[in-house]
């Protein structure tokens, strides 16, 4: 199953948020950390990320540094502004709010879900 | 699998860091894209074609995977341009890193605009804006030392160029180490032309009647104009740090000529305005500055904007189009109507021949322009590419210039009889014929051209090799020119 690309979108910009909250990191580690919890499905081309990044830096939600890799290459570090963490907190709220109205609109009802994420879990 | 590689040697794959050049190569040719977001696709390469390498895969496999992984570059270059859409917008950046150093015509290395070099000296930054101030102050400054001690705006106005273009030099030399040879070659140049401008008696008023720029003088005029024209040359022997044989070096000088003119009138356009504006904003509050506006603002903005357009066309050269080709590509079909139209009513008049004396001055500046039209889009053009409409439309050009100009050439020679050999008309009639033989020429070279015959490179040559026939045109015209003409 692939995401489509609206829901990517919208799912972009809190997901690349969220995974700078636990802490700085760059591109291709952002991107390797998304496909890790997706199991692969919320996937874009790589190369999308770093406009994202970019307006993200200049929104002021993340700041960028050049630093220098242990292998001796340059790579550009993002972290979550203070900034950034106000807009990740609104943004969970919301998508938690859609989430819910979501859990409680699909066919078969809230009831027949949760037993199944029960067990899942355990 | 290595082995085999080895075994046959002649299909070795590119190294990593080729594929990674060219690609980046590839990336840079987009607008919207900068060096700092190629850097920063290529940090991601790398470590996306590790990650494959290290799960078994060949460089060369695991790049042509992690390029197509990163997506496509118009894609990529879209999302890039809808997040700096000011980049599609060429800016001057005034930073350290544009208009570099190498070459007097400005071409600047090409540092990237985010490179982390060692920090430039102060001079050296922005172009070398500090020392094209100082140089523009000192050119302003001479003029008005002139103007004090002589108090004769005549003298000045004569000595212009002498006084101004040095400065000029002296910014070329800065920026392009000249050998001593050229700059010595070039400061006689000046050194004569002063001493003729100086020292000829040109006598200060003539039954003539007619006055320009304080001279009564014809061979006065004469020698002023071709003291600007001969002066300016020389001065871009300087700016080709004295490779003045170089083909590419006098097309750049006449590529830099071009934008230097359209820099110069854009701030003197800009400067009458401000200057227009000062004064009426303090006449407002009852105090008058036009005197020192007159005196002072305009006499060295004029020979400071010298220095600061030759600044100017070095330090926007990678940022903005050149401005000369494209004013080139809208007057050229204009021109060429307004050319045909004249060679039918000439053809149905039959008076061309009834024109006062400017008519020659007048028509020395119709093959001018059509002269610089030409010359201006031959220099930006790609030489490889075939010739197409334009090409044909200047043929028609050329071909409509030459025949109007014969027709008058015929008249005014058939007629000198009457009139005698006049220093002006002797002037107008050289550069006339020294224009007509370039445009004869030239239109013999574009037919071919656009018959498919002559090679692009050929047209570049004819007029790139034509520039010392002005120079020497121009020598004539300061040096011979009054001695000659009895200094009237």
């Amino acid at each position: 199953m692939r995401i489509g690309k609206d829901l990517v979108a919208a799912a972009a910009t809190p997901v690349v948020l969220g995974i700078l909250a636990d802490g700085e990191s760059y591109g291709y580690a952002i991107l390797q950390r998304i496909s890790e919890l997706s199991g692969g499905e919320l996937a874009w081309s790589d190369g999308m990320l770093y406009p994202l990044l970019h307006r993200l830096e200049r929104l002021g939600h993340v700041e960028s540094e050049w630093r220098q890799a242990p292998g001796g290459r340059p790579r550009k570090h993002y972290r979550l502004s203070r900034q950034g963490e106000g807009v990740l907190a609104d943004q969970r709220a919301q998508w938690n709010v859609v989430a819910s109205v979501l859990d409680q609109v699909w066919p078969g009802g809230p009831d027949d879900r949760r037993p199944r994420l029960a067990l899942g879990m355990g | 699998m290595t082995e085999q590689h080895r075994a046959t040697p002649p299909t070795t794959p590119p190294t990593l860091d080729a594929l990674v050049a060219s690609w980046r190569e590839w990336m840079l040719r987009r607008d919207a894209v900068r060096t700092a977001d190629v850097d920063e696709l290529e940090s991601h390469l790398r470590d996306r074609v590790e990650a494959l390498s290290a799960a078994g895969l060949d460089d060369d496999e695991a790049f042509l995977i992690a390029v197509k992984r990163l997506g496509s570059v118009d894609d990529l270059s879209r999302e890039y341009a809808a997040e700096h859409s000011g980049r599609l917008w060429k800016q001057l950046v005034l930073d350290d890193t544009v208009g570099g150093f190498g070459d007097g015509f400005g071409s600047g290395d090409e540092r990237a605009a985010d490179a982390s070099g060692p920090p430039l000296p102060f001079h050296r930054r922005a172009g070398g804006l500090a020392i094209a101030l100082l140089l523009a102050i000192g050119a302003g400054l001479a003029i008005k030392l002139v103007e004090l001690a002589t108090d004769n705006p005549t003298t000045v106005m004569r000595n212009a160029a002498v006084i101004v273009l040095p400065f000029l030099a002296i910014w070329f030399a800065w920026r392009r180490r000249a050998p001593w040879q050229a700059l010595a070659a070039v400061g006689g140049a000046f050194l004569v032309a002063g001493l003729a401008l100086n020292l000829f008696p040109f006598p200060g008023s003539t039954a003539s009647g007619y006055e320009v720029a304080g001279e009564t003088s014809a061979t006065a005029i004469i020698a002023l104009l071709g003291s600007y024209v001969g002066l300016w040359i020389a001065t871009g022997v300087v700016g080709a740090g004295g490779d003045w044989r170089s083909e590419t070096a006098r097309m750049d000088f006449i590529r830099f000529s071009g934008e230097w003119l359209v820099y110069y009138v854009l701030l003197a356009l800009v400067g009458v305005a401000l200057s227009g504006l000062t004064v009426g904003v303090f006449s407002s509050i009852q105090v008058d500055v036009s005197q020192f506006v007159g005196q002072w603002v305009l006499p060295l903005g004029a020979a400071g904007a010298v220095v600061i357009a030759a600044w100017l066309v070095g330090a926007k050269q990678r940022v903005i189009e050149n401005i000369a080709p494209v004013l080139t590509k809208v007057f050229t079909p204009l021109f060429t109507i307004m050319l045909v139209a004249l060679v039918v009513a000439a053809g149905m008049q039959w008076n061309l021949v009834d024109g006062g004396r400017e008519l020659l001055i007048a028509f020395d500046f119709v093959l001018l322009v059509v002269v610089a039209l030409l010359v201006y889009s031959i220099s930006a053009r790609d030489p490889l590419r075939p010739a197409g409409w334009f090409e044909r439309l200047q043929l028609v050009m050329l071909v409509a210039a030459l025949i109007v100009d014969v027709i008058v050439l015929v008249a005014m020679v058939a007629r000198t009889g009457e009139f005698g050999w006049s220093a002006n008309k002797t002037a107008s009639l050289g550069l006339n014929l020294i224009l007509l033989v370039n445009l004869a020429y030239a239109a013999w070279l574009q037919l071919g051209f656009v018959r498919g015959r002559v090679r692009f490179g050929q047209l570049e040559r004819w007029q790139t090799g034509y520039l010392p026939v002005y120079l020497a045109w121009a020598a004539i015209l300061v040096l011979a020119f009054p001695p000659v003409f009895d200094f009237q």
